[in-house]
């Protein structure tokens, strides 16, 4: 049985927004990687193009079965993106001090990417089955809470920590949404704060480093506040018009060490100065604010929280990634979605492009 | 199937409110980020712009110092020598042609070479010095430093580089450095080196390359246009690297290398009561030094074509057949066994028949009437025959097995070879053939497929005098600063004990004191006047001689064939403080060729007094320095 109001009903602004990102996104890579020959640079934006390419064909996956699926199994899928991430921690590639991926002979994954919409997926689940509107207590949360806490420690302890936080953040967001009374937050975070000691000594030392140089970036004079000094220099120097395609000669001159992923925002502030940047952040703007448009139009709660859970992670991406580059926040290592070069969280992020698109284009099967 | 929106109208109200709330909360964020980027791009973008183009912040490292290595006695072995590199950092240059004929005219360089990679540099990373010239010489320095307002970009870069002060000694133990490859860097292996980092490749540099290298400091610095450092913005101290003191002994390690001079072998000693190695020398060697300089290709050419291969540290890893010295553990396992009654006498006619083969001693005129304390003293190979046949080739494995032969033995170095204890099982299944019965013959007296190393050699000796322990040869003493003295200390590691009855290894103790010290003893060329030395004398056919041949003299057999001489020793024989594991390869009877080496090794290592001689020798024994 197939409806042609499917058809009828494809979003394609959203898809054209996605195509755009993607297209600035590897046109920045093939820029940033220019001179990057140590990295196999010349390689990076043609890997992006891959990842994009799969990414759409999974977007387009994701919209051929009815969302609802997912609400029925949402704790089984869940459950199996935990294990997987047991996995990736008990017999994962340890790359950069840290085990995030599982292998799978020809490619790996990174199942924290994963878990953070299966994630949002079980919370929308458990939220749109309360009762009551709003003014939820500390004991309404203590499901969530607990849904959030199993996956956080275990990215914590591999040690993801950019991940873990915006895990947290993304949650927090959701549940804000849904309209927990303050006191509970208060509560809530106090307590969390009061057993973080407990937490702490529950890990090893060198994740210990790893999460007070996440947090302190500036103690390390030579790393992330030598970062930050050129990552401004490379974002100011662009001016109104920028330096021009390929002309960036703080890019050139192969100052950072991340230029594809973290502060490849920069890369393309400095070629197409504060015309390109704002061109970005209002593709950005537009995709986080169609999601929300969606998120209204949907039939059902539990389709308005999945949208509204992923929109946020969004924007959280966003404004975490633009604010450290441009000196707002301390560097913490979070890359830009989609912009960023990063097969696993492309292609994640797709999927959940796809799940958008797929409670968008069903919104007319529901009955008044 | 249709689906019922779950909403009801006050909800759908609440839902409504709160995503525009939402809405209006994600545009007041990206209003804070587009005045943000206003205020970076568009009113302080022009002093960005100038720092860009003019100033630039830049990094530089500050490399630490590599910790030291010394014997166990504290004396130096090796240091870190200042180095003289010369660069030239492509973006000051103003005039290619005119900068390289100028260096051209004070150094020697290929002009045309030197101007190809500065030009490639120039468009991909102008701003890295690029090495025109490693390991300047004095005048080479003083000529370019005179000159140096004249050429534009030229700058002198100073580098630590490794130096090993008695050049090769020890070179298989100390090992080298290398320049860090892609491989090791992607592996994360040495996550404080950076490309372009020397880091170990061999030997103690290697294994202990962790702790040697410390950690590397920097500055954050601002530099002008010509890359002038105009202030330091923030700087973090190199920390140095740990010292690395070894267990060996400078003076008897160079007596041991002496005595392997235009030789091929190996030479183990160590402390039987500890497992520490006191020498260990391999022939022919290299000079690490090369390695610190920066290999150029015709020396590493030299180096890997040589027939000998300098590089193998045959200590380890060199396996041979271990010869008449294998008697010792026939003899054990015979003991233990039940087989063999010590006081039996056993007719030698200087050969013996064994299902139609004829199977000689080595001695055609024959040992008569032996025991086995004579056939050990005399090495009478018809007796071994006999009792190897006796108790059969899998009792024999599981013996030499439980001794420690033909395993690796732990040591704290890479590349160590297991050697090989054959039994019928192992024949089978490498062959595919039945273990045939005259096989066990040949291993009984050392030959055929078993093979050992120097290392399990003189471990081997070492337990037999210490009661039956089998301690892991320890190569590093401790590693420590000069500020936190002995960080970590190796203390002796026991793996196993022999668990073999103590009179049978009186009566092999015995016997061995009795092969150097008795008239007939095979090792007596290794006797000593003062202290009783106790040891075992091991010859290995390379190739069995055609019989009509068989009376021709040693040094007309060409140098492939001729036999390889084994001896271990212990001394002294009551208290033993050294074992010795003694090959050398191709040169003849293993109590004519080896015995002596031990005698001079341990008469100087209880002397206490080195002849100087050794370090003259050793300085220009390069690695052409071998036999033939």
């Amino acid at each position: 049985m197939f409806d042609r109001r499917l058809i009828h009903n494809f979003d394609w602004i959203l898809l054209v927004i996605l195509v755009f990102i993607g297209l600035l996104s590897v046109l920045n890579l093939y820029s940033a990687t220019h001179t990057i020959r140590s990295m196999g640079g010349s390689q990076i934006y043609v890997r992006q193009i891959c990842w994009f390419a799969i990414g759409f064909l999974v977007l387009v996956l994701m919209t051929t079965f009815d969302y609802h699926i997912l609400d029925r199994f949402a704790y089984p899928l869940f459950f199996v993106s935990l294990i997987l991430l047991v996995a990736s921690l008990k017999m994962g590639r340890v790359t950069y001090g840290s085990q995030r991926w599982l292998s799978f002979g020809y490619f790996s994954v990174q199942p924290s990417e994963m878990v953070k919409i299966t994630l949002v997926i079980v919370l929308a689940k458990h939220f749109s089955r309360l009762e009551r509107m709003g003014d939820y207590r500390l004991r309404d949360l203590l499901r969530p809470l607990i849904l959030i806490g199993i996956p956080f420690i275990m990215i914590v302890h591999q040690p993801d920590l950019g991940t873990a936080l915006m895990l947290v953040i993304v949650c927090f967001s959701l549940i804000v949404f849904i309209n927990v009374n303050w006191k509970s937050i208060l509560i809530f975070l106090s307590t969390a704060l009061l057993s973080a000691p407990f937490f702490w000594i529950t890990l090893q030392d060198y994740q210990k480093e790893r999460i007070i140089a996440f947090l302190r970036p500036d103690l390390d004079p030579l790393g992330a506040a030598y970062h930050l000094t050129q990552s401004k220099i490379t974002i100011g120097s662009g001016l109104f018009w920028g330096k021009g395609f390929l002309k960036g000669t703080q890019t050139r001159l192969d100052f950072l060490p991340q230029q594809h992923t973290d502060f490849s925002f920069s890369v393309l502030a400095e070629e197409w100065g504060f015309v390109g940047s704002v061109m970005l952040l209002f593709l950005y703007l537009f995709l986080i604010l169609w999601c929300l448009n969606i998120a209204k139009n949907s039939k059902d709660k539990f389709g308005t929280l999945v949208v509204v859970g992923i929109a946020a992670s969004i924007f959280w991406h966003l404004t975490i990634n633009v604010s450290m580059v441009t000196g707002l926040l301390p560097v913490v290592g979070i890359p830009l979605v989609l912009f960023s070069y990063g097969g696993s969280s492309v292609i994640s992020t797709m999927a959940a492009m796809g799940l958008i698109m797929n409670i968008s284009m069903r919104r007319f099967i529901f009955q008044e | 199937m249709a689906w019922h929106s779950d909403f009801d109208p006050i909800e759908t109200e609440i839902y409504q409110r709160r995503l525009a709330r939402l809405t209006f909360f994600v545009v007041i964020v990206f209003g804070v980020l587009f005045v943000r980027l206003w205020s970076l791009q568009i009113i302080k973008g022009p002093k960005y712009r100038i720092q860009s183009e003019n100033n630039r912040i830049d990094l530089r490292d500050i490399l630490p110092f590599r910790g030291l290595i010394f014997d166990r006695n504290g004396q130096l072995l090796v240091d870190n020598r200042p180095s003289f590199i010369l660069g030239v950092i492509p973006e000051d240059t103003k005039n290619l042609d005119s900068l390289t004929e100028d260096l051209r005219r004070l150094i020697e360089i290929d002009s045309v070479m030197v101007k190809g990679k500065i030009k490639k540099a120039l468009k991909w990373n102008p701003f890295n010095p690029v090495h025109i010239k490693k390991g300047l010489t004095r005048d080479e320095l003083a000529r370019i430093e005179t000159n140096s307002l004249s050429m534009p970009g030229v700058i002198i870069e100073v580098k630590p580089e490794r130096h090993c002060i008695y050049n090769t000694l020890a070179a298989h133990l100390i090992g080298y450095l290398g320049e860090i490859d892609r491989e090791q860097l992607n592996r994360g292996e040495y996550k404080e080196n950076k490309l372009g980092d020397f880091v170990g490749k061999f030997g103690i540099e290697k294994k202990w390359h962790k702790y040697l290298n410390g950690i590397r400091g920097g500055q954050q610095v601002e530099v002008n246009a010509s890359g002038q450092i105009l202030r330091v913005l923030y700087q973090k101290a190199a920390e140095p690297g740990f010292n690395v003191y070894l267990t060996i002994d400078k003076d008897l390690q160079m007596l041991a290398e002496r005595s392997l001079y235009n030789r091929v072998g190996a030479i183990v000693a160590m402390n039987p009561s500890s497992g520490e190695i006191l020498a260990m020398a391999s022939s022919p060697a290299f000079n690490p030094n090369d390695f610190a300089k920066g290999m150029d290709r015709d020396g590493w050419e030299r180096l890997i074509s040589n027939p000998h291969f300098p590089l193998q540290n045959r200590a380890i890893s060199g396996q041979y057949p271990p010869g008449s010295v294998f008697k010792i553990v026939v003899a054990l396992a015979g003991l233990e066994e039940g087989v063999i009654d010590p006081n039996e006498k056993i007719f030698c006619g200087g050969s013996h028949r064994f299902q139609g083969r004829i199977y000689r001693d080595w001695k055609e005129k024959a040992h008569g009437y032996v025991d086995l304390h004579r056939a050990l003293v005399e090495s009478c190979d018809v007796y071994f025959y006999k009792m190897g046949q006796k108790i059969g080739i899998d009792s024999i494995a599981k013996y030499a097995k439980r001794l420690g032969l033909g395993s690796r033995t732990g040591l704290q170095l890479g590349d160590e070879e297991p050697g090989l204890i054959p039994n019928k099982a192992w024949k089978l299944r490498r062959w595919h053939v039945p273990w045939q019965e005259g096989e066990t013959l040949s291993v009984a007296v050392g030959q055929s497929f078993t093979l050992i190393t120097p290392i399990q050699m003189v471990r081997f000796i070492s337990a037999l005098f210490n009661g039956g322990i089998v301690f892991r040869p320890q190569v590093t003493r401790c590693i420590g600063r000069e500020d936190k003295k002995g960080v970590f200390e190796f203390k002796p590691h026991v793996i196993g004990h022999w668990g073999l009855r103590k009179e049978n290894m009186e009566l092999v103790k015995k016997a061995l004191v009795g092969v150097v010290n008795e008239p007939r003893g095979t090792g007596k060329r290794a006797r000593l006047d003062q202290i009783r030395v106790a040891g075992k004398t091991g010859t290995v056919q390379v190739i069995a001689l055609p019989e009509e041949e068989e009376s021709v003299q040693e040094r007309d057999v060409p140098y492939k064939f001729r036999d390889h001489a084994w001896f271990v020793a212990v001394a002294p024989a009551e208290n033993p403080v050294i074992a010795l594991a003694i090959l050398v390869e191709h040169s003849g009877l293993g109590g004519v060729v080896a015995a002596p080496i031990a005698k001079d090794m341990l008469e100087s290592y209880f002397n206490k007094s080195m002849p100087l001689r050794a370090r003259e020798v050793l300085q220009d024994k390069a690695i052409k320095g071998v036999a033939r």
